[in-house]
């Protein structure tokens, strides 16, 4: 019953993209309506291929196979996601990187929208949404409610990556910054994002443990917040259902503000929230301790969510926005530093009584880095929302280094971390290929986020000086062209860290993908139980 | 008085003073007497049912293997 109407849904999805594409106004609706159609009608085959085969479903087993998925999936786009960084950054240190017979697709301004994407929702997302797969089924002892719609929700997400990086290249955008994404775009990431909020929270009401575990609170908090954030964001109508521009509903400083509430809280709740899930879930684990206080995760967790989500007007400091919003953004985000520090605490003295471990596990000692970024990033944030410090780093590449050394520090980190954890159980492998490989990439992530971020620094401040130097007739003494000639240097440090990352990000494929190929099975007493 | 005029007040008044409270009722429920073993318990949760399910239905299931 459910397949015929499944059947009847894609194929309808199938025509109707086909008819989509026939009165495209657009490049960029074209291809997506495209992508839409062959998606649909693979969906559509698999299903018809399905019809009248008996479906077991083992309840005595965790739903592994789409975890699996999406370890393969976050790896893959982490390479991609980072290849396109590294492009991009030299772009900036040499343009004739945009090449001519590129223009309108390969050229700077194209790319950066793929590069934050990619990184951000490609391999952050399918990050979170695997791990929240794994951990909920862990902590409350059962079996992923909802049957076919995790691969509902993993396949989804794939769908919306492809269109959106398909859309930017093109010119598909919404020119909102995280949320570029153009509006028939926007209302597919609903959906998956419902299904996703259905399986996890359907998972945490047929749960087996009494207690929901602090990791699957933030992971929620995450899940339940994007999606407000997602809905009031991108209010827009489209100009034609055959076309990809749409114009927002709000306006002027409403909507600025508005584009910040949702930009900063993505920071918040996307690549803070749910990753502290993931590490209240595989720090313990790796360190085999439980968190160093759980009383401290739960303030942690009240905290930062009535916290957070006042911060997001230090992005719009000394514009049109009032003056008490400015100040309100600007006190939250200091305030913000305590539950954050709290949390950073947390981690970190899990490992108390077992620091012996940092020298012999480098999957933990990169988790413990990871957490370190955290807190410095944290640090970092408020310090640059207070105005005075704000009205020389806006707009300067510091901002950029920031956010740089939170991502690749804190949220990379912590991923590659989860990402080795996971590989051997999930494969149901002896142990990581090599530990050896796994200190090269931790190594070279190390150096590469330092010679990132110590670059955005040096480059962010000198240019933040230069703009504001006056001589003393008050005229100013740089002109902007000055101040990107200065920064060559620079940007040449800055592209070399990122191809550190990227290289250590290849180097953790070829050891995950030997985990699986070479590594011999556990030896078990059971079929699926390890010897521990 | 306004719409603005109106929540602005509101919210800098009641709604931050329900914020506050909430967040210190919290702070004295997680420290109330007693919650220490619950909490012990919950930070080790994660130990078990790595590998399948729980089975039987009762939410205390974990308590055999523990």
């Amino acid at each position: 019953m459910w397949d015929y109407l499944k059947l009847v849904v894609f194929g309808l999805f199938a025509v109707g993209a086909a008819i989509a594409a026939n009165y495209a106004h657009d490049t960029a609706y074209l291809v997506n309506a495209i992508t839409v159609m062959l998606a649909a009608g693979i969906a559509f085959l698999v299903v018809l291929r399905g019809i009248g085969e008996p479906k077991f479903i083992n309840k005595n087993e965790y739903m592994d196979d789409v975890i699996r998925a999406g370890v393969i999936a976050t790896a893959m786009w982490g390479v991609v996601g980072f290849t396109v960084g590294v492009f991009i950054a030299s772009q900036l240190a040499w343009p004739w990187l945009n090449y001519e017979a590129l223009q309108g697709m390969g050229n700077f301004g194209r790319l950066r929208p793929l590069h934050t994407s990619a990184v951000i929702f490609a391999f952050g997302g399918n990050a979170l949404i695997m791990s929240a797969f794994y951990v909920v089924q862990r902590t409350s002892a059962t079996r992923l409610w909802g049957g076919n719609l995790a691969w509902f929700v993993f396949w989804g997400w794939q769908l919306v990556i492809v269109l959106a990086a398909a859309g930017y290249v093109l010119g598909g955008t919404q020119s909102r910054e995280y949320a570029e994404p153009v509006w028939y775009v926007d209302l597919l990431i609903t959906v998956v994002w419902v299904a996703f909020l259905a399986v996890f929270a359907g998972t945490l009401m047929k749960r087996k443990e009494p207690h929901i575990y602090v990791a699957n609170w933030f992971y929620l908090a995450f899940i339940i917040t994007i999606a407000m954030l997602h809905l009031v964001n991108n209010m827009a109508i489209p100009v034609s259902i055959f076309g990809s521009q749409s114009v927002q509903v709000t306006s002027g400083v409403q909507d600025a503000m508005i584009q910040w509430w949702y930009g900063h809280n993505a920071v918040g709740f996307f690549l803070t929230a749910g990753f502290l899930g993931m590490m209240y879930y595989f720090v313990p684990k790796q360190a085999e301790r439980p968190v160093f206080s759980y009383k401290l995760s739960i303030i942690h967790f009240w905290a930062l969510i009535f916290l957070y989500i006042w911060a997001g007007p230090h992005h719009l400091h000394y514009t049109a926005l009032p003056d008490w919003a400015q100040t309100l953004g600007m006190v939250m985000s200091i305030i913000l530093w305590m539950p954050s520090w709290g949390g950073m605490i947390n981690g970190l003295m899990t490992l108390s009584g077992a620091w012996d471990k940092l020298r012999t596990d480098p999957v933990i000692r990169m988790m413990v880095v990871s957490v370190g970024f955290y807190g410095m990033s944290t640090f970092e944030g408020p310090m640059m929302a207070i105005k005075a410090v704000n009205s020389l780093s806006h707009y300067t590449d510091w901002t950029i280094g920031h956010v740089h050394s939170g991502a690749l520090g804190w949220n990379g980190m912590i991923t590659f971390g989860a990402l080795y954890f996971l590989t051997p159980r999930l494969w149901n492998r002896s142990g990581l290929y090599s530990l050896k490989l796994v200190s090269w990439h931790f190594w070279l992530a190390t150096i590469g986020i330092v010679l990132y971020a110590s670059a955005m620094w040096v480059s962010g401040i000198m240019e933040g000086l230069m703009w504001r130097e006056v001589d003393a007739n008050g005229y100013l003494v740089n002109a902007f062209a000055d101040t990107v000639a200065a920064k060559y240097p620079m940007y040449v440090v800055r592209a070399l860290g990122g191809g550190l990352y990227l290289t250590g990000g290849v180097i953790m494929c070829y050891n995950l993908w030997m985990t699986v190929r070479a590594q011999p099975s556990r030896v078990t007493s059971h079929s699926v139980v390890p010897a521990e | 008085m306004d719409t603005y005029s109106f929540l602005r007040q509101f919210a800098d008044s009641w709604a931050m003073l329900s914020i506050l409270l909430t967040f210190l009722g919290v702070i004295v429920y997680v420290f109330r007497p007693g919650s220490r073993s619950m909490h012990d318990e919950a930070a080790n949760s994660i130990f078990r049912n790595d590998t399948k399910p729980a089975d039987g239905e009762s939410p205390k299931a974990h308590v055999k293997e523990a």
